[in-house]
């Protein structure tokens, strides 16, 4: 028994040390599983967990459309580790929620010739949800409310900022409790650069990322912490995407957005934040967003793919980097149709269009292979 | 005499050669292997750690990571691991100082007093908790416990604290029922198990001789296991609290949900904090700089070596306490 029992303490222990090393698990996956490409394709990615849903479900039906020709194989192990692995080429595609810096994008371009391109491929809205006895919908906060509520300035549901946005609501004299993400997150990404954008205080002290210095309040971990801790503690403000709000049924609130309209978050209203001038390459947050009935706490989740596939170490031969061109155009264009079903907001025309430019410059050994696909799939 | 006979008929068989020598040697080698492998596993982890954490060790220095007390991904990039440090130490302690008296007692009560079919179902229920995994026990605490908690004793505590000693205020921190007290009681009773299930393996290993030997000179039960079964089971008894502490150390997962996850330093007593491998398990997945990645990394190799730290204090501990004193008999 004494054996036993600390074979078990061992063993635990042993656990939490392997937990710091994880992540890098399917170094060499890509090359072992497409060696046996006797017709059927696997196309290997994996990065942000936020898209992962959308990603698997689109993978399955993309199986179908294709008779089970190509499996698209997603693993969901994290922006950062999405990145790491696509710069290290050992998967084909990357998932991030944040656009690759300049510093990454000048490394690509130097070591396979080409660029790398952000293709936005679904979008990541986040709502204020929180917990009022009584008041269960239909709050609103402006930009300058919220900053203040996670400086720790605003500290009283009662607070006149407050009340002078909510004209006729009941607001109690209850303390605020402030959640926030614990574990690094996209969803931590796009309220920090919303902050940071409205204000200049926030940008300076804060700044924003997948992980920041917090100011004030408890971090949950994951969605599930962040709305556990919400639900449980009246008088609490948190921060969740509006799929997985909308899913517990939890109380959220409207913002104002920069044209100074009140929007209720919505899929919509997600897909016309995003339906604004684009730069040619995607990489943009475009939190507080200037489109006029936007909402304006959102953002891209991108596929990461090389300009010269050929480039890319995981990528073996032609046929695959074609069938990696295929699924791109499928999963911007008919893929999207899944969207709504699953708690995506859909792209907006001006990111399909950015997307179809890129992806007709994706090439294989020179050969334009990207606008040959266009031309054939479209 | 008996033996003898024994080993005598069992030489009279004729035996294939791999019961004479080449099984030895088999036996021998896969055992050194598999030994080893244990060191150079431990050796890899050492080394991989190392590596990976060089660059925030460089930027910051040894002494300047272990005594930072900032730790901002956003704007700074600076990193310091005081506070996952100090967290992770005054949980621990204080979870064992909690755990360590009643999980003692527990184990005496099993041994000593309780009736077998008692005993018997105590043990189970102990050995249960310490089979629930801990994001079970983290929910439970996020849902049933952390709320309890905050109207049974941090609300009251805190309105006490706010009309008679205001100034205890920023001592407390705030009553969200998610913060390090929480966080110290779970730990507390997960550890529990650990060190009942080891107490209670060293006071059985206690030679009857001893206690009848007491018990011969007019103890009673109590006054027996006092004098002879506690002292000649201190080692065990030590042992188990610090391997219960190493436990503590590395416990992850409730610890994050439960402890608030607040990285300023430095903490109070109800309000959010953070430990070593709650902050790792929280930010590692998305951690997209290098200089964050490495200073996580940097994090787990000071765990690994406090967690090496205690395992050799506790085989110290086992061998200096023992009542032998380390000789074998």
């Amino acid at each position: 028994m004494k054996a036993i029992t600390l074979f078990f303490v061992a063993g635990i222990m042993a656990v939490s040390f392997f937990g710091c090393g994880g992540g890098e698990g399917s170094r060499n996956g890509a090359e072992t599983r497409s060696e046996r490409s006797s017709g059927r394709i696997d196309i290997l990615g994996a990065g942000a967990s936020f898209p992962a849903p959308l990603i698997t479900a689109m993978a399955d039906e993309y199986r179908g459309v294709t008779n089970n020709r190509v499996t698209v194989n997603y693993q969901s192990i994290g922006s950062g580790g999405g990145i790491r692995q696509f710069v290290e080429q050992t998967i084909m595609f990357g998932m991030t929620e944040a656009f690759l810096s300049d510093e990454v994008m000048k490394d690509v371009e130097s070591s396979t010739g080409g660029r790398a391109f952000n293709m936005p491929i679904t979008l990541a809205d986040v709502v204020a949800t929180y917990n009022l006895p009584g008041i269960d919908k239909g709050l609103v906060f402006s930009a300058d409310v919220l900053v203040d509520i996670y400086m720790g300035r605003i500290t009283r549901w009662n607070d006149s900022a407050i009340a002078d946005l909510n004209p006729g609501k009941n607001l109690p004299s209850l303390p605020i409790t402030v959640v926030h993400r614990s574990d690094g997150s996209g969803t931590t990404n796009i309220w920090t650069s919303y902050f940071s954008r409205v204000s200049d205080e926030w940008r300076e002290r804060v700044g924003f990322g997948t992980s920041v210095s917090w100011p004030v309040g408890i971090g949950g971990n994951g969605n599930e912490g962040v709305a556990g801790a919400v639900m449980n503690t009246p008088g609490a403000i948190g921060y969740n995407s509006l799929s997985y709000a909308l899913l517990n049924d939890m109380a959220f609130g409207s913002v104002v957005n920069a044209s100074g309209n009140i929007i209720e978050p919505s899929f919509e209203a997600t897909t016309e934040a995003a339906n604004i001038e684009l730069p040619d390459d995607t990489r943009i947050l475009f939190t507080n967003t200037p489109a006029e009935y936007g909402y304006p706490i959102a953002g891209f989740a991108w596929m990461l793919v090389y300009e010269n596939l050929d480039n890319n170490n995981a990528i073996s031969n032609r046929r695959q980097a074609e069938e990696l061109v295929r699924f791109l155009i499928w999963s911007i264009t008919e893929g999207q149709e899944l969207s709504e079903s699953l708690g995506y907001a859909r792209l907006p025309g001006a990111a399909v269009e950015r997307n179809i430019a890129m992806i007709g410059e994706v090439k294989w050994e020179g050969e334009m292979i990207g606008k040959e696909l266009l031309q054939v799939v479209l | 005499m008996q033996n003898q006979h024994t080993t005598g008929s069992i030489a009279e068989k004729p035996v294939s050669i791999i019961y004479r020598w080449l099984g030895d040697r088999i036996f021998l080698t896969v055992v050194v292997a598999l030994g080893l492998s244990i060191i150079l596993l431990a050796g890899a982890m050492a080394w991989v750690l190392t590596g990976e954490s060089g660059m925030a060790l460089k930027e910051f220095g040894v002494i300047g990571f272990l005594t930072g007390t900032t730790w901002d991904p956003g704007v700074q990039f600076r990193f310091g691991a005081l506070p996952f440090i100090a967290g992770t130490l005054i949980t621990s302690v204080l979870a064992l100082a909690i755990a360590f008296y009643p999980a003692v007692a527990v184990a005496i009560f099993i041994a000593e007093y309780a009736p077998r079919w008692l005993g018997y179902i105590i043990e189970n229920l102990v050995h249960l908790i310490a089979a629930v995994p801990s994001v079970v026990i983290g929910i439970w605490g996020i849902f049933v416990f952390a709320p309890w908690m905050r109207d049974t004793f941090y609300f009251p505590l805190y309105e006490w604290a706010a009309n008679h000693q205001p100034s205890l205020l920023p001592v407390l921190g705030s009553p969200i029922g998610y913060g390090m007290a929480t966080a110290i009681i779970i730990l507390a009773l997960m550890i529990i198990p650990f060190t009942t299930a080891l107490t209670r393996d060293a006071i059985r290993q206690v030679p009857k001789e001893q206690r009848e030997a007491a018990r011969a000179l007019g103890a009673t039960k109590w006054e027996m296991i006092r004098m002879a079964v506690i002292p000649y089971s201190r080692g065990g008894i030590m042992a188990g609290a610090i391997l219960s502490f190493g436990r503590a150390i590395g416990e992850t997962m409730a610890v994050a949900m439960l402890i608030g996850n607040n990285n300023n330093f430095p903490f109070s007593v109800m309000g959010p904090a953070a430990t070593m491998p709650s902050v790792i398990v929280n930010e590692f997945r998305e951690a997209v700089g290098n200089l964050h990645l490495s200073s996580l990394m940097a994090i787990g190799l000071v765990l690994f070596v406090i967690s090496l730290i205690v395992n050799l204090i506790a085989a110290y501990v086992t061998r200096k306490l023992s009542i032998t004193g380390g000789q074998s008999i």
